[in-house]
C-alpha cells in the first residue's frame, strides 16, 4: 500500500517561478496537441512582478474534489494519487471545482467535463520544459526535508562558514 | 475552427473596428499577403498602406491604428509566441511608424482568432474595445479617464470578472495627445516609440482588452516542438548571457569606455557618474527579481526596487535605453531617481527614451538661457537636478503648464515653438528622439539612424553593432557602410515581422535559415531563407514608399541632429574632436541609396519596386521622381 511518502506531484517553487506560462503551453501541447493555456492542467499566476506561482493538483489525501462529486465521477488512484475522471459520469456541475482550494481542477472548455493533472504517466512535461527549474516532481516528504535543511543551514550559517 | 478553413499559426482573419460608427466586421487574411509580408511590422505596414489615405493628419480619424500579431504568436515559440506590433502614421515624424511589445497580450489576441485589428475613425466618447473571442464590443471608459495603463488594466480585469483578460492601454498622456505617448500592456511592456499612444488617444480608444480561448495550431507539431526545444536550450547559452545577467544596462560602461555614451544632451560623450548608474551597480543594489514574458526561456526583465530614501518603494523594469535617457543624458547619476523617472513614464504612458531626450533638451535650453525660470514656473532645470527631471516628466505626461504642454509636442516641434535657435539642441531624426548611442563616435550607426524609416532608431538596422564591436573604423563613414546598414535593415525587418524579440536574435544560430524553418513549421507555408530576406527588402521599400507618399521619404529627411554635425566631442581621449561632416555623410547616403537601388534623392526606382513585387506602388514614386527632375 503506497503511502504519502511515495506519491509524487508537481510543485512550484515561488522563489524561482517567474510566471512565464511555458508550463501551460507544454501541458496543452502534450495533452491536446495544440497551444492553448485554457486547456492546460497547470496554470501560472502572476500577482505582480515579484509574486509568481504555477499551480497544479497537489494530490490531497481524502481529496475534497472526490468527496464533493455527487455523481461518483471522480476517484483517486491508490497507486499514484492522481484524480481520475469518469467522463461518462461527469456532467460538469463544478462542485469539485468549488471544493478545490487551489483551482487545480477545471472545466475543459471543449469537452465540458472536468480535467486535472495526470502527471503525464510519471514524466510531467511541465517540469521538463520549465526554463527556471521552478517546478519539482516531488513528494511532500521530500519538500519537508528540503525545508528543514534550508532552515538548519540558515540557523547555522556561521558554523558552516567556519568549517570551510 | 474559424471561417471553416484550417487555421494554423495564422488566424487568417482581420478584424475591422470603425470607432466612429461602432461597426465591426472580419475579413479573411489573403494568403499571398501573409507570405509576402510575413506578419508583424511587414504585414502591418502593408495593411496600413491599403487602408489609409495620403496626407491624413496622424491625430485625425483618417489615420488607421493597426494592432497586429506575428505568424508565430500564440505558439510556444520562445519570444515570438508572445508578441504584437502596432502600426500607424506617427505624430512625431509624420511618416510610417511601427512598434513592438512582448508580454502576454499578443498571444491572447491571436487566440481570440485575429491576425490584426484595424481601428479606424474616432469614437465620440472615451471607450475601450472588449474582444472576447468572436464578440467585439466598445465599452464606455469614462471611469478610466486619466488612469494609468496599469490602473486601467486592473480595473478592466476586475469589471470583466476575468483575471486572465489581457489589456493594452494608454495613460493620461495618450488621452491628452502627448506626441510621445505610448501604449502599455502587461504592466510594463510598451509599444514605446513613435507616439502610438497619442494616435490611440486621438481615437478616444483607452484600451484594448482581449480574451482568447481558441487553439493555436502549427503545421508540423512534432518538428516544431523539437525545434522549439532546441531554441529553449540555446537560450540558456552564451547568446543570451547579457540579457539574463546584467541585462542591457551592461551597455553603460561599455559605451562610456568607447566615448559613445551621450551625456548632458550630447554635450559630452562620457559620463563621470557612469559607475553609479552602471548595470553592475544596478544589479547589486536595486534589482530584486528577474522575470520574463510568456513562452520565453530567457529571463530579461530586471525588476528594480528602491530600498530607501525619497523614492523608497518605487518599482520599475530597467533597461539601458531609458536608464541612459533619464540618467546620463540629463546628467543624473542617481539610480533611485532614474527608477522613479521610469516609473513615472510608465504611469503617464510616455516613451522613456523620447521623454529623457526631451527633458535633456529642456535642460540644455535652460543652461543656455533660452528658457528661464519664468518659463518653467520656477523649476531649476539644471543638468543633474533629479527632482526637476521627475517633475518635468509629470508635467509632460499631463501637459501641465507651459513647459509640460510645449515639451509634450516632442523635441522637434517644441524647438520650433520656442525658437531662439532651440532647434540646435533638439536631438531627433525625422522628429523622433535619438536613442543612447553617440553618433559622432559610432558613424555606421549615424548612417543607419539617419535612413531609418521611423526616425532615430537603433533597432531598425542594429548599425551600432559593427562600430561597438570594432568590425569597422567607427570614426569614419566610407563606401561599404551602405551595404552594412541595408543588410541590417532587411534582417531586422524579418525579425520584426516574425516579431522575434531582439534580445533573442542571437539564438538563431543559423540566422535566416532558422527563421525560415520556424516559419514553415508553424504556418505550413514553405519559406526559404532567400525568400525571407527578399521579404525584408520588400518591407523596407514599402516603408520608404509610404514615407514618400506622405512627403517625408526623400533625401532631405535622412538627416542628423545639429550637434552631431557641428559640435565635436570635447572629451579627452580617443574620441576628442569627433564629429560627422557633411562630406562623409553624403558619401554614406550615396552609398546606401546606390546599394538599395534607389535614386540619388533616395527614391526607390520603378524597376526596384517591380523586382520586389511592388509594381502597384510605382505611381507613387513616379510622381516624386518626376517632380525632382
Amino acid at each position: 500500500m503506497p503511502t504519502i511518502h511515495e506519491k509524487k506531484f508537481v510543485s512550484g517553487d515561488p522563489s524561482k517561478c517567474i510566471g512565464c506560462t511555458v508550463c501551460e503551453y507544454a501541458c496543452s501541447m502534450e495533452h491536446e496537441k495544440t497551444f492553448n493555456p485554457t486547456k492546460s492542467r497547470i496554470r501560472a499566476v502572476r500577482l505582480n512582478p515579484f509574486v509568481n506561482l504555477a499551480v497544479a493538483c497537489r494530490l490531497c489525501e481524502d481529496s475534497p474534489c472526490v468527496a464533493a462529486c455527487p455523481r461518483d465521477a471522480l476517484s483517486q488512484s491508490e497507486e499514484t494519487g492522481i484524480i481520475l475522471v469518469d467522463e461518462d459520469k461527469c456532467n460538469g456541475c463544478g462542485w469539485c471545482i468549488e471544493a478545490c482550494d487551489y483551482g487545480a481542477i477545471q472545466l475543459h472548455p471543449e469537452t465540458k467535463v472536468v480535467f486535472t493533472c495526470d502527471l503525464c504517466d510519471g514524466e510531467p512535461k511541465c517540469v521538463e520544459w520549465c526554463p527556471e527549474e521552478a517546478l519539482d516532481f516531488t513528494t511532500k516528504d521530500i519538500l519537508a526535508q528540503k525545508a528543514r535543511i534550508t532552515a538548519v543551514k540558515k540557523l547555522f550559517q556561521e558554523a558552516l562558514k567556519s568549517e570551510k | 475552427m474559424i471561417n471553416g478553413g484550417v487555421r494554423l499559426s495564422y488566424a487568417k482573419r482581420i478584424l475591422y473596428v470603425d470607432l466612429t460608427t461602432g461597426k465591426t466586421e472580419t475579413k479573411p487574411l489573403k494568403e499571398e499577403l501573409a507570405k509576402n509580408y510575413i506578419g508583424g511590422i511587414g504585414l502591418g505596414m502593408r495593411l496600413f498602406l491599403d487602408n489609409s489615405k495620403e496626407g491624413a493628419d496622424p491625430l485625425s480619424p483618417e489615420n488607421p491604428l493597426i494592432f497586429i500579431t506575428g505568424p508565430l504568436t500564440g505558439t510556444m515559440a520562445p519570444s515570438a509566441g508572445n508578441s504584437y506590433a502596432v502600426v500607424s502614421k506617427s505624430p512625431l515624424t509624420g511618416g510610417i511608424n511601427e512598434s513592438k511589445a512582448h508580454g502576454f497580450f499578443g498571444a491572447e489576441l491571436k487566440r481570440a482568432g485575429y491576425d490584426a485589428i484595424i481601428f479606424t475613425g474616432k469614437s465620440e466618447k472615451l471607450v475601450y474595445a472588449w474582444i472576447d473571442d468572436d464578440s467585439v464590443q466598445l465599452i464606455d471608459a469614462k471611469h478610466l479617464t486619466g488612469k494609468s495603463p496599469q490602473e486601467t488594466e486592473e480595473t478592466i480585469r476586475e469589471e470583466l470578472g476575468d483575471w486572465y483578460v489581457r489589456v493594452s492601454a494608454i495613460g493620461e498622456a495618450g488621452e491628452k495627445l502627448v506626441r510621445v505617448g505610448c501604449i502599455i500592456n502587461d504592466e510594463f511592456r510598451a509599444i514605446g516609440r513613435g507616439g502610438m499612444g497619442a494616435v490611440m488617444g486621438s481615437k478616444n480608444l483607452k484600451a484594448v482588452a482581449v480574451r482568447g480561448t481558441n487553439d493555436v495550431n502549427v503545421a508540423n507539431l512534432e518538428e516544431f516542438t523539437e525545434f522549439v526545444r532546441t531554441i529553449y536550450e540555446r537560450m540558456k547559452g552564451p547568446a543570451t548571457r547579457k540579457y539574463r545577467t546584467l541585462g542591457t544596462p551592461e551597455n553603460v560602461l561599455v559605451l562610456n569606455a568607447l566615448a559613445a555614451l551621450p551625456t548632458r544632451n550630447f554635450s559630452q560623450a562620457t559620463f563621470e557618474g557612469a559607475e553609479k548608474v552602471s548595470g553592475e551597480y544596478l544589479n547589486e543594489r536595486y534589482v530584486k527579481k528577474i522575470i520574463g514574458c510568456a513562452t520565453c526561456g530567457m529571463r530579461c526583465d530586471h525588476i528594480a526596487l528602491v530600498p530607501e530614501g525619497e523614492y523608497k518603494g518605487t518599482t520599475s523594469r530597467v533597461e539601458f535605453e531609458c536608464l541612459w535617457a533619464l540618467g546620463p543624458l540629463c546628467g543624473v547619476d542617481r539610480l533611485d531617481a532614474i527608477i522613479e523617472a521610469i516609473y513615472q513614464c510608465n504611469h503617464y504612458g510616455i516613451d522613456g527614451i523620447s521623454s529623457g531626450v526631451i527633458v535633456a533638451f529642456a535642460m540644455d535650453l535652460y543652461e543656455n538661457g533660452i528658457i528661464t525660470k519664468k518659463d518653467t514656473d520656477g523649476l531649476d532645470l539644471s543638468f543633474g537636478n533629479h527632482e526637476a527631471l521627475v517633475e518635468t516628466i509629470k508635467r509632460m505626461g499631463s501637459r501641465k503648464g507651459w513647459l509640460g504642454d510645449v515639451l509634450a509636442e516632442g523635441s522637434m516641434r517644441a524647438a520650433e515653438k520656442i525658437g531662439k535657435g532651440a532647434e540646435k539642441y533638439a536631438n531627433h531624426i525625422k522628429g523622433m528622439e535619438l536613442p543612447g548611442f553617440d553618433l559622432r563616435t559610432l558613424k555606421t550607426a549615424a548612417l543607419g539612424f539617419s535612413v531609418s524609416f521611423r526616425g532615430a532608431c537603433h533597432l531598425r538596422s542594429g548599425a551600432y553593432s559593427p562600430d561597438v564591436k570594432g568590425k569597422v573604423d567607427r570614426f569614419k563613414i566610407e563606401k561599404g557602410r551602405g551595404k552594412i546598414v541595408m543588410d541590417g535593415e532587411d534582417l531586422y525587418n524579418v525579425v520584426d515581422s516574425l516579431i522575434l524579440c531582439k534580445f533573442s536574435r542571437g539564438v538563431m544560430y543559423e540566422g535566416l535559415k532558422d527563421m525560415a524553418k520556424y516559419y514553415t513549421l508553424a504556418t505550413g507555408f514553405k519559406m526559404t531563407p532567400e525568400e525571407l530576406i527578399k521579404a525584408g527588402e520588400r518591407i523596407n521599400n514599402l516603408a520608404r514608399v509610404i514615407n514618400i507618399r506622405e512627403g517625408k521619404g526623400t533625401r532631405e529627411y535622412d538627416t542628423l541632429p545639429w550637434k552631431i554635425m557641428n559640435v565635436p566631442v570635447p572629451d579627452e581621449g580617443v574620441a576628442k574632436g569627433a564629429v560627422v561632416n557633411q562630406k562623409e555623410f553624403d558619401i554614406g547616403l550615396d552609398d546606401y541609396y546606390s546599394v538599395r537601388g534607389w535614386t540619388k534623392e533616395g527614391i526607390p526606382t520603378p524597376e526596384k519596386l517591380k523586382e520586389l513585387g511592388l509594381g502597384n506602388l510605382v505611381s507613387i514614386v513616379e510622381k516624386k521622381i518626376g517632380s525632382k527632375n
